[in-house]
This record gives structure tokens, C-alpha cells and sequence, in this order.
């Protein structure tokens, strides 16, 4: 009993990460139509985006040590703890949630550029055209990475106070060795509000009327007289910012290296058609699903009966769901069924 | 726009196509690729994007898996030469038969959908075979180390025939002759050449015909009553297997295998690879898979050292920059080029290499029509394509 609730919430923050990668992927699909295989790269960058900003925050210079009296002896102090003390020191210890404020901006900008530079004049091109050129872009995107952050992980830790692990046990009667990382449940409780502030986002603001009746019927809410262009590049904007933010806050649960982008894109694709093409709903409900039943997978009890089954669970699922259900869990009867 | 294939243009193309392939080792040098290693290369690779170009340039399907079907090629050519013969010839067949049987596999559940669908699935099951090969099947690819030859593998084929025991790793060797150098790409030419005019003839076939409809409309073909999944499940399969080859191939030249060929980078190299030559076309394959190689080869092989020779030229701020940034594109940086080569191919030539020498040879045609008669009429572009 004890695994099997550590498994769910083992499942529940990759799925996390799944939803929002998919979630995104899922609004840029439904409003443009693209499927962006440059989805990972962005979330990807949004991963280092946390990495680039706690550089910067341990920005430091060569000092003397006084604590050793012997010789001269020499020590890196960050800036910020020169300058303000034990308030610099706070500062370096936060930056993971320092970085989600930097990387907001930086990711919608990110995504509006793409639009605008690239997608834009690829509406009217092939499926297979649009696949090839955000392929090449994530190719581009992945090996800059590389060049400037090396090949290896980087680790960034989480800020002190969270880094321990909580006694989730006792919440659900199991007793004290249930114990389970502060980290992770933030990150769930992170994803789960940007989902919700995303779909608030949709069904309750005039913006997310237009977007929804655009995904709809693009052609009717343009003769509207509304610029329903501009707002569906917002929406790829805010896609970015969702997969930024996924990466961003990632960071701590696994150090980022320049190909975990292309590893999440693949299982979110998979994501998304288990969900529905289209279906907003179904990419997040897909996501947790698939993300706990692999860690379910994962599980000595269940490999040892099914070798091997950690690494195939969610393409397992993919080819069954697609057999069975070829629109996928949620998806609409009409929407890219062929 | 009507095309005539006549088979005298077409026997024109065999031939003039086998004496390219067979002289390659002599008209490459001159720039620096007349290495057996590189020309091996160039014509296994060569194999590999005419396969894709079955699939894609003639349905319309665009796999994003075909790298597995390479990999298991190799894995099953290299455990032939462990368990029955150091001969190439049973390891290039039973790699043909396993990956065009994987081939099948995969593409009787990816088929059920078409368009991106079909792409994400063949991915899938792309990395599905890498994660694969990475974890459960270590006891038979060997994981991360790589699949290769040691001393005392069984070899029971050798053992029957009595073929002598060398000291050392036996190489592999059709009938006793060695396949590595010259010899080993003249019998990978030989099969280029056999590839490219089955290709061929798959091209001009009712068969290639079929699969030409499904890409311009498989809707319309449904419509009539045709059931057109046995035609694009077999272009899928024969596709596979050609990959298949391309792997054995690849394990006869250099008997090691790893799951690395099986990442998607290498499913997109080939996409690229008969994208840059164009897709739909017979020669535009051969040729992408020849120059990407040829730039692989030539841009890895740079360093900071060479670029700065090469720059010299330049006044000393400038240059220091140029390299700094050129840098990034060779050696390590290659697979930037790459990226950077894939979207500018398809953002500026969708048609690849192929469209444009058509686009030239048409505009010059124009011109020279206007200017040598100006009575109109007969001043449109005559619809040639010499390779089409």
C-alpha cells in the first residue's frame, strides 16, 4: 500500500510535466493547426532559462578567506551575498522561483518571435512541410544549447527550505516512512494551477471567447471583423510561456542536458494523441494518466512479471488507445481523424 | 502536366547511373572524397533515402522511425557474422528479412492513421526500439557498449564449410574476398545499383502508380472502392527493408553495431537527406544522402587550427570573429549545420536540390525560346524534367 501511493505521486508530477507540455502542443495544434516538434526545445529552454539565471545570481569574486590564518588562501563569494549580506544568500537560494518571473517574458518573446518569424508562413504549406521545419528548428535550438551549456546535466537545487522530503504518510494514515520530496508536490501543485489559470484563462476572459470560437470556426470569427491572426499568435506566446514554465520549474526534479526536450516532446506527442487531437482536456487528463501509469511500470513488483514494461508502457497504451479509439480519449468526432 | 517515361530514357538513366556509381572512387578525388570509408558511405546511405523515398516521396507518408529499421539491421547482420558466417551475403539477407519484418509490424498499427498522426507514431515506435535496445534487449544488443565481433563467437555456417580460422577477428568477406576498402564498396555500389533500378521500376510500375495516387488523393482513391492500405502497407515494408540493407550494409563495412542509430537524429538525417535531393524524385535521394555525407565528413573534420588557416586572409579583429563563429558550425558544432540546412531547404527549395535544376533549366529554356522566336505562342515553358 505504501508504494502504490508513492507510485501515484511518483506518476502525478512527470504527468505534470506531460499535461504541460501537451496542453501547449494541444492550443497551438487546435488554434494554427501546426503540430510544433519544436515544443521540446522550448520547454527545454525554459529548463535553462532557470540555469542561465542561477549563473547570473552566483556571479562571484575572488576573496580572501579569514577563516584560515596558516596562508592566503582564497574563496568565491557571490556578489550578492557582498553586497547584501544574508539577503544575497537568500536570494541565490530561490532562484529557481526567481527564474519563473524572468522566464515569463522571455519565453512569450521566444514565442512570439517564432510565430511571427517562422510559423506564420507555414499555414498554407503541408503537414509534412511544418513538421520538417520546427524539426530542424528544435535541431537548432537543441545544439545552440549545447554549444553554450555543454553536453552534461546541469543540477540547480531547490531552495533549502523545500529541499527535504515531507511525511505525506501520515496525511493518507501510512505511517512515518511515506515520506515524499517538498519539490515535487510543489511542482504538482505549480502545473496543476498553470493548467487551471490557462483554462480560466479560456472560458472566462473575452480573449479566450475569441480564441475558443476561432478554434471553431476560424473563417466565421474573421469575417466578424475580428483579428483573429493576432490573438492565435498571443495564444502560441502563451503556449511557449506553458512549456517555459514546465521546464523552469523542473529543473530541480531532473538537471537539465540539451536532449531532455526531444525525450519530453516525443512521450507528449504520444500525450496528445492518447488524448484527443484538439482536445484540451483530454492532453491534460492523458498526461497524469500516462505519467502514473508508467511509474506504475516502473515498479520492481511489475517488472520482474513483465520485463522491460517501464520502457514500452506508453507506447503500449498509444498503439491500443489508437486501436480501439482512433480519435483518442477525448477528441472530438470530426478533428483530424484521418 | 503529362509526363512520358520512355523505357529508352530510362535504360539511358541505368546506365549512365552504374557508370557514376562505379567511378565514384575516381571522380571524387579530386575533392577529397575518393576514400573507400566516405564512398562506402555515400552509397549505403544512398540506399537508405531511396528506401524513405519509396514511402515518402511516392505516398506521402513522412516516417520519423526509419533509423529503427537501419538499427536492426545491423544488430541482425552483426549476430550473423557471430553465429553462422563471416559471409556478407547471409547477413545482408537476414537483415532485409528482420527489419522487413519489424517493418510490417510497425507498419500495421501506424498505417490505421495517416498525416501527422502517422509521423508521431513512427517516431514512437522509433524510440520505443532505441529505449529497447538501451534496457531490456542489453543481452542482445549489448546497450550502450555497442554489438561487435569477438574471438570466440560459434560461427556454425564457417564451422560446416570448414572455412579455415584466422588468428584475430575474422573480417567479413564474400566468399573469401575481403569486405572492406575497394572491394567492400564495389559490392555496396553493386547493390546501390540493383536498389535504384528496382526503385526504378517500382517508379514506373501500376504499383508506383497506386502509391503516386494515394499522395495526390487518398480520399478520392477510398471513394472508388480501393482499398489502399495493402498498397501503402507494402511501400512501408519495402522501404523498411531497403533501411534494412542500408544497416547490414553498414555492419559488412565495419562489423559493429549500437543503438544510437536508432535515435531520431538519424530517422531525420534521412528525411533531410532526400529532402535536400527531393523527395518524389529517383536520383534526388542518392544524390542528398551523397552530399550530406560528403559535408559530414568534410565539416567534422575541422578545428579551431584548420579554421584559422583558412581565415588568414582576414585582417586580425575580423578574423577572430569569423572563426569564433564558424566554429560553432563544424566539427562538434556539425549537427547545427545540419538543423540550420533542414529549414532553410524546406523554408526556400520544398522541392529539394532536383526542383531547383529543373527551375534553372526551365528558366534558361524561357529565355532562349523568347529570344529565338518572338512570334508567341510557342514561348511556354517546355515541361522537361530529365530525371522525373
Amino acid at each position: 500500500m505504501d508504494a502504490f501511493v508513492l507510485q501515484i505521486f511518483n506518476g502525478l508530477d512527470k504527468g505534470a510535466a506531460y499535461a504541460l507540455i501537451a496542453l501547449g502542443l494541444t492550443l497551438i495544434f487546435g488554434t494554427l493547426g501546426v503540430v510544433n516538434f519544436a515544443h521540446g526545445a522550448l520547454f527545454m529552454l525554459g529548463a535553462f532559462c532557470s540555469v542561465t539565471v542561477q549563473k547570473l545570481l552566483n556571479f562571484s569574486k575572488k576573496v580572501k578567506d579569514e577563516t584560515i590564518t596558516f596562508f592566503d588562501a582564497y574563496k568565491e563569494q557571490p556578489y550578492l551575498e557582498i553586497w547584501f549580506g544574508d539577503m544575497g544568500t537568500a536570494i541565490i537560494d530561490y532562484s529557481v522561483p526567481i527564474s519563473i518571473f524572468i522566464a515569463i517574458p522571455i519565453m512569450l518573446l521566444i514565442g512570439l518571435a517564432m510565430e511571427r518569424g517562422l510559423i506564420k508562413h507555414f499555414y498554407k504549406r503541408a503537414h509534412a512541410d511544418q513538421i520538417l521545419v520546427t524539426f530542424g528548428l528544435a535541431i537548432v535550438i537543441q545544439e545552440l544549447v549545447k554549444a553554450n551549456f555543454g553536453a552534461n546535466p546541469i543540477p540547480v537545487p531547490a531552495p533549502d527550505v523545500v529541499s527535504g522530503s515531507a511525511a505525506i504518510g501520515v496525511l493518507f494514515g501510512l505511517g512515518e516512512s511515506v515520506v515524499y520530496p517538498w519539490w515535487r508536490i510543489i511542482y504538482l501543485f505549480f502545473s496543476l494551477s498553470v493548467i487551471g489559470a490557462v483554462f480560466a484563462f479560456l472560458q472566462l476572459t473575452t480573449f479566450g471567447m475569441v480564441v475558443r470560437a476561432g478554434m471553431q470556426d476560424r473563417e466565421t470569427v474573421g469575417l466578424l471583423g475580428i483579428d483573429i491572426d493576432r490573438r492565435f499568435t498571443i495564444v502560441f506566446g502563451l503556449a511557449a510561456v506553458v512549456a517555459g514554465l514546465a521546464g523552469v520549474m523542473y529543473v530541480p526534479v531532473l538537471p537539465p542536458d540539451y536532449h531532455m526536450g526531444m525525450d519530453f516532446l516525443v512521450l507528449s506527442f504520444v500525450v496528445v494523441v492518447v488524448g484527443g487531437m484538439g482536445s484540451l482536456e483530454g492532453a491534460v487528463a492523458a498526461g497524469f494518466l500516462l505519467g502514473i501509469l508508467q511509474s506504475f511500470a516502473s515498479m520492481n513488483e511489475v517488472k520482474s512479471i513483465l520485463p522491460g514494461i517501464d520502457q514500452i508502457i506508453i507506447y503500449l497504451v498509444a498503439v491500443i488507445i489508437l486501436l480501439i479509439r482512433p480519435r483518442g480519449l477525448m477528441g472530438r468526432k470530426g478533428v483530424m481523424e484521418d | 502536366m503529362t509526363k512520358v517515361y520512355s523505357k529508352k530514357n530510362d535504360m539511358l538513366l541505368m546506365v549512365i547511373f552504374t557508370i557514376v556509381v562505379l567511378t565514384m572512387p575516381i571522380w571524387l578525388a579530386p575533392i577529397g572524397a575518393g576514400y573507400p570509408d566516405l564512398v562506402q558511405k555515400f552509397a549505403i546511405y544512398g540506399i537508405f533515402a531511396i528506401g524513405f523515398n519509396i514511402l515518402f516521396g511516392l505516398t506521402g507518408y513522412l516516417s520519423f522511425g526509419h533509423a529503427a529499421f537501419l538499427g536492426v539491421g545491423s544488430y541482425t547482420a552483426v549476430w550473423c557474422f557471430k553465429l553462422l558466417s563471416m559471409n556478407v551475403i547471409p547477413a545482408v539477407l537476414f537483415g532485409v528479412l528482420t527489419s522487413g519484418v519489424l517493418a510490417f509490424l510497425i507498419g500495421y498499427v501506424a498505417l490505421r492513421r495517416s498525416g501527422i498522426y502517422f509521423s508521431i507514431l513512427t517516431l514512437a515506435f522509433a524510440q520505443m526500439c532505441y529505449n529497447l535496445a538501451y534496457s531490456v534487449l542489453t543481452p542482445i544488443t549489448n546497450g550502450e557498449t555497442g554489438l561487435s565481433l569477438v574471438k570466440d563467437d560459434p560461427r556454425f555456417l564457417d564451422g560446416m564449410l570448414g572455412v579455415q580460422v584466422v588468428e584475430g577477428l575474422p573480417s567479413t568477406s564474400l566468399f573469401g574476398l575481403k569486405m572492406s576498402g575497394y572491394p567492400g564498396f564495389y559490392f555496396c555500389a553493386v547493390l546501390l545499383i540493383i536498389a535504384f533500378f528496382i526503385a526504378l521500376k517500382l517508379n514506373r510500375s501500376p504499383f508506383g502508380m497506386m502509391l503516386k495516387a494515394v499522395k495526390s488523393n487518398q480520399n478520392r482513391m477510398n471513394f472508388t472502392g480501393l482499398n489502399t492500405k495493402p498498397y501503402t502497407l507494402a511501400a512501408f515494408v519495402i522501404s523498411g527493408m531497403y533501411a534494412g540493407l542500408a544497416g547490414a550494409l553498414l555492419a559488412v563495412t565495419d562489423p559493429l553495431a549500437g543503438a544510437e542509430r536508432m535515435q531520431w537524429t538519424a530517422s531525420g538525417e534521412v528525411v533531410l537527406m532526400t529532402i535536400l535531393g527531393g523527395a518524389g524524385t529517383l536520383i534526388g535521394p542518392v544524390l542528398g544522402a551523397g552530399l550530406i555525407k560528403y559535408f559530414e565528413n568534410i565539416f567534422s573534420a575541422f578545428n579551431e587550427s584548420t579554421l584559422h588557416s583558412i581565415f588568414a586572409f582576414l585582417p586580425d579583429w575580423v578574423e577572430g570573429g569569423v572563426v569564433w563563429s564558424v566554429s560553432h558550425f563544424v566539427g562538434e558544432g556539425w549537427h547545427l549545420t545540419l538543423g540550420a540546412m533542414f529549414m532553410i531547404i524546406i523554408i526556400f527549395l520544398p522541392g529539394g536540390l532536383v526542383e531547383g535544376a529543373n527551375k534553372i533549366k526551365s528558366w534558361v529554356m524561357n529565355r532562349n525560346s523568347k529570344t529565338s522566336d518572338d512570334s508567341g505562342g510557342s514561348g511556354a515553358a517546355p515541361q522537361t524534367s530529365s530525371v522525373e
